[in-house]
C-alpha cells in the first residue's frame, strides 16, 4: 500500500496532505473544524478492497496450487502448476513479450504524454478545443478502439489495401509480421492511454508557480532552457506517477491483444495477460492460469515498488522545494 | 487508482470463476422430474430443425421438451459452466470426442449403449462411421443430430478458367497450380490464418492422406508419442514448403474466417481455392449468392506422394451430437432422441440445405436447395472408410488449446518441424 500513499510511509510527522493536491490551501481556512479521520473512516474501502482484492486473490493462490478445470472439485497437486510455469517456453516468450511491451509502451507514451500536457495547460487560442479532441481516444472503450483499427489495417479489405499501392507499398500489411504487429499493439494503446497521461501532465504543469518562469525569464532563460530547468524538474512526481500508471496498465492489456491480433501472428504478440486467458478459458487450466495470474500481480507490484524507491517519490515532501 | 489496475487481471478472473459458479445456468436448469426436458442448443439458423423436432415431440408425450438456445460463440464455455454447476441440461448439443470427454470422466453422461440395444432401428438409422464418432473409449454417449461436414477443396471456377487450368487432381498438379496462379497475381489459397483452425485443416488432411487414420488415432487415444510418427513430421515440413512456395499469399496472418476474409478472398477471384468445412457453401450462398450458384467448384483434398492413407478418406466434423446428461429422465430423453431420424426431421434438415447423416436420407437430397452440392457430400462421407473428426475437437481442450498454437507457430514460421513434432509430444 505504501506505493500508493506517499503520505503513510512513516516518514512525515503530520498528515499534511501533498502540497500538489491540495489547491493552495483554501479550502483549510473554509468551515469549522471537523474530527480527524479515525481508522475506521477507511472501513468501506477497506471492505470492497477486500471482498473485490484480497478475497480473489487468495482464490487465485489456492487454485495455482490445484489441477482444476471446471467441473467437479479442485484437486490439489502441490506445485506443479508453479514447476511448470518455470519451465515453460511459451510462459517464458510472454514474459519477454510483456517486458519489452512495458518499455516501450513507457518510452513512447511518456514524451508524447508530457509534451501535449504541458502544451494543454498553457494558454494558446484552439487550446481548449484541442485538448478535447486529444481526449476523445479516452473515452472509447478499448473493444471498440481494436476492432476500429482493426478494420483499419486489415490488408485486404481496409483503407491499407487502397493506400499501400498509391504509396509504393502494395503488400503492406502490419499485422502478418509479428514485429509490425507488436508495433500496432504499442501504437495502439498509445493512442488509447496517452489522453489519460496528457491530463495529468497538464494538472502538474498547471500547479507550477509562474513566479518561477518570471525569474527565469529576467535571468534571460528561453523557453526550451525553462522547460528543462523548471517543468521538467518541478512535474518529478507526476512523471513517477504516470510511469507506475503506465507501466502497471500496460502489464494488463488484454483486450486490444485479444481483438487486434488474438496472440499473433502465431505466439508474436501472446503477452502474458493474454496466455492466462488461453490457459484459463480456453483450455480450461484453471489451475496453472491461476498460476500466471498470481505472477503477474506479484511482478506488477513489484514493479511499481522499485520505480517508487528509485525514483525517491516516497521520500519527497513536496515538489516545491525552496518556495 | 492503482490497487484496481495491478491486480485486476487476477480480481478479473477470481470474480469471473466465482460468478461462473453462481449463476451460470439460469434458464438451462432443471429437475428431473419437473415435466420439462430441457435441451441446450447451439444457436444459429440451421436450429430451426430442432424447434420443429421439439414440437412434434410435444404433441405426443406428458414431458415438454423445451430448445433452449446459446450463441455460439460462448457455446463450450457456457456449457462447461452449466454441467460444472449443477445445474446441466438434460440434453444438450455437442461434438462429440473431447468436447464431451470431460463430462464423460466425471460420470456426467448417460451411456446410451442399453437405448441402442433395445432400439435397433436407432443404430440402423445412422451411416456407421458417423455414429462411431459418437463414442468415448468404445460407449455411445452422442447421436448425430445435424447434418456432416467434411473438409473439402473449394475453388473459384472463374478463376481457373481463366487462367486455363484444372482444379488439381494430384500432388504435383497442386504445386504447379501454386506457381501458375502467383504468376497470375493470384493467392492460390485463401487461409485464415487469423482463425488458427483453419490452418489445422492442412495438416489433419496431410497426416491422413501420409500416413493414414490409424496416425492421429493413436494420438487421440492419449499416447501422444504417436506425435512422433513421420508422417507428421511430413506434413509440418509439407506446411513450411507450401507457405515458402507462396500458397497462402503474404498476409494469411491477418485473414479471419469468422469475419469472412477468406470467403471473399475466394468469391471475388483473389484467392483461387479454399480448403475449408462444408458449410463454406451456406456461408457463400449467404454473402456471395450469384457466385455460390454459378462460380463455386468444390473437390475432393488430392493424394500425397507416398501416402498410405486412403485417398477417399475425409477429416471433418463427422456431425454434431446429442448427448444425455444422468440429471435427465432417460425414458423422455431416448424417446427424444428418436426424432433425430424421422422422415420429417431428415427432410426438414434436407430443406435447409444440410446433408444427414440418416441412411433415409438419399432420396429426399433432391428438395435441397444444391441437390448436386447434396449428392457429392452425402457420396463423399458414405464412401469415405475413416472419418476423421477435427482434432481441436477430438483432443480434450487442454491438449487441443497447444496443438492450435503449435500449429500457428508453425505456418507462421516461428518453429521449425523437428521442433513442432517434439513441442506436440511434450504435452500432457
Amino acid at each position: 500500500m505504501s506505493v500508493l500513499s506517499p503520505s503513510r510511509d512513516g516518514r512525515r510527522p503530520t498528515a499534511v496532505p501533498s502540497a500538489r493536491t491540495a489547491p493552495s490551501g483554501r479550502a483549510r481556512r473554509a468551515g469549522p473544524r471537523v474530527g480527524r479521520p479515525g481508522a475506521w473512516w477507511a472501513l468501506p474501502a477497506l471492505a470492497f478492497f477486500a471482498a473485490f482484492a484480497i478475497l480473489p486473490m487468495g482464490l487465485v493462490v489456492y487454485l495455482s496450487f490445484t489441477e482444476w478445470g471446471g467441473l467437479g472439485d479442485p484437486r490439489f497437486i502441490g506445485t506443479d502448476n508453479w514447476t511448470r510455469l518455470v519451465g515453460d517456453p511459451a510462459m517464458h516468450r510472454a514474459v519477454v513479450l510483456t517486458l519489452v511491451l512495458s518499455v516501450s509502451s513507457w518510452a513512447v507514451q511518456t514524451p508524447i504524454a508530457l509534451l501535449l500536457g504541458v502544451w494543454a495547460a498553457g494558454r494558446q487560442r484552439n487550446r481548449a478545443i484541442l485538448s478535447a479532441v486529444f481526449f476523445v481516444p479516452l473515452l472509447l472503450s478499448s473493444a471498440a478502439v481494436a476492432i476500429i483499427w482493426r478494420a483499419l489495417l486489415d490488408p485486404n479489405f481496409g483503407p491499407l489495401a487502397q493506400i499501400g499501392p498509391l504509396i509504393g507499398m502494395p503488400g503492406l500489411d502490419l499485422l502478418s509480421d509479428g514485429a509490425a504487429a507488436f508495433g500496432v499493439i504499442v501504437f495502439v494503446t498509445a493512442w488509447q492511454f496517452i489522453p489519460l497521461h496528457m491530463l495529468l501532465y497538464q494538472g502538474g504543469a498547471r500547479q507550477i508557480p509562474a513566479s518561477l518562469y518570471q525569474a527565469a525569464e529576467i535571468d534571460g532563460a528561453g523557453r526550451l532552457r525553462a522547460f528543462w530547468h523548471i517543468t521538467l524538474p518541478q512535474l518529478r512526481n507526476t512523471i513517477t506517477t504516470s510511469s507506475v500508471l503506465m507501466v502497471v496498465g500496460s502489464l494488463t492489456y488484454f483486450d486490444t491483444v485479444l481483438i487486434l491480433t488474438g496472440g499473433g501472428p502465431g505466439t508474436d504478440t501472446t503477452i502474458v495477460p493474454y496466455l492466462m486467458y488461453r490457459v484459463g478459458f480456453e483450455s480450461y487450466q484453471y489451475g496453472y492460469a491461476s498460476a500466471i495470474a498470481f505472477t503477474l500481480v506479484v511482478v506488477a507490484t513489484a514493479v511499481s515498488l522499485v520505480m517508487v524507491r528509485l525514483t525517491g517519490f516516497g521520500a519527497m515532501r513536496s515538489t516545491r522545494e525552496g518556495m | 487508482m492503482t490497487p484496481p489496475q495491478r491486480t485486476g487481471t487476477a480480481a478479473a478472473l477470481a470474480l469471473l470463476l466465482m460468478t461462473a459458479t453462481a449463476c451460470g445456468g439460469s434458464g438451462s436448469g432443471s429437475d428431473s422430474g419437473d415435466g420439462e426436458l430441457n435441451v441446450m442448443m447451439y444457436q444459429d439458423t440451421l436450429a430451426v430443425v430442432q424447434h420443429n423436432a421439439a414440437e412434434r415431440y410435444n404433441e405426443g408425450a406428458d414431458v415438454r421438451a423445451v430448445i433452449d438456445e446459446v450463441p455460439g460463440d460462448g457455446y463450450d464455455d457456457k456449457l462447461r459452466t452449466v454441467m460444472g454447476s449443477g445445474e446441466a441440461p438434460d440434453v444438450f448439443f455437442n461434438w462429440g470426442g473431447g468436447s464431451i470427454e470431460p463430462y464423460v470422466e466425471q460420470d456426467m453422461l448417460l451411456s446410451l449403449d442399453d437405448a441402442l440395444e433395445q432400439n435397433p432401428e436407432m443404430e440402423e438409422a445412422f451411416i456407421p462411421s458417423v455414429l462411431d464418432a459418437g463414442k468415448i473409449d468404445g460407449v455411445q454417449y452422442g447421436i448425430p443430430l445435424r447434418g456432416t461436414q467434411p473438409v473439402m477443396l473449394f475453388y473459384n471456377e472463374q478463376v481457373f478458367e481463366e487462367a486455363g487450368v484444372e482444379p488439381p487432381e494430384t500432388w504435383d498438379d497442386l504445386l504447379s497450380l501454386i506457381d501458375t496462379f502467383n504468376e497470375e497475381g493470384i493467392t492460390p489459397f485463401a487461409l485464415a490464418g487469423n482463425t488458427t483452425w483453419t490452418q489445422q485443416m492442412w495438416l489433419q488432411y496431410l497426416v491422413d492422406r501420409r500416413g493414414g487414420h490409424e496416425v492421429f488415432q493413436r494420438i487421440q487415444g492419449g499416447d501422444f508419442e504417436g506425435w512422433r510418427d513421420p508422417a507428421v513430421l511430413w506434413a509440418a515440413e509439407t506446411v513450411q514448403d507450401l507457405v515458402d512456395r507462396g500458397a497462402f499469399g503474404d498476409n494469411f496472418a491477418s485473414v479471419s474466417y469468422t469475419e469472412g476474409g477468406a470467403s471473399a478472398l475466394l468469391a471475388e477471384g483473389r484467392a483461387a481455392m479454399h480448403l475449408m468445412g462444408s458449410w463454406e457453401y451456406s456461408t457463400q450462398l449467404a454473402e456471395a449468392p450469384e457466385f455460390a450458384e454459378e462460380h463455386l467448384g468444390y473437390t475432393t483434398f488430392p493424394e500425397v506422394p507416398g501416402g498410405e492413407g486412403d485417398p477417399a478418406a475425409v477429416v471433418g466434423n463427422p456431425t454434431n451430437y446429442f448427448s444425455v446428461t444422468t440429471e435427465a429422465d432417460s425414458a423422455a430423453a431416448v424417446d427424444f432422441l428418436k426424432q433425430t431420424y424421422t422422415q420429417e426431421y431428415v427432410a426438414d434438415m434436407v430443406e435447409n440445405g444440410e446433408v444427414p447423416v440418416t441412411t433415409n436420407a438419399e432420396e429426399l437430397l433432391d428438395n435441397s436447395p444444391n441437390p448436386e452440392f447434396a449428392r457429392y457430400q452425402y457420396e463423399l462421407v458414405q464412401e469415405a472408410p475413416t472419418f476423421q473428426l477435427s482434432w481441436d475437437q477430438a483432443l480434450p481442450r487442454t491438449a487441443a488449446e497447444p496443438v492450435l498454437t503449435e500449429i500457428d507457430r508453425l505456418f507462421n514460421g516461428q518453429t521449425t518441424p523437428e521442433e513442432f513434432v517434439d513441442a506436440l509430444a511434450a504435452l500432457q
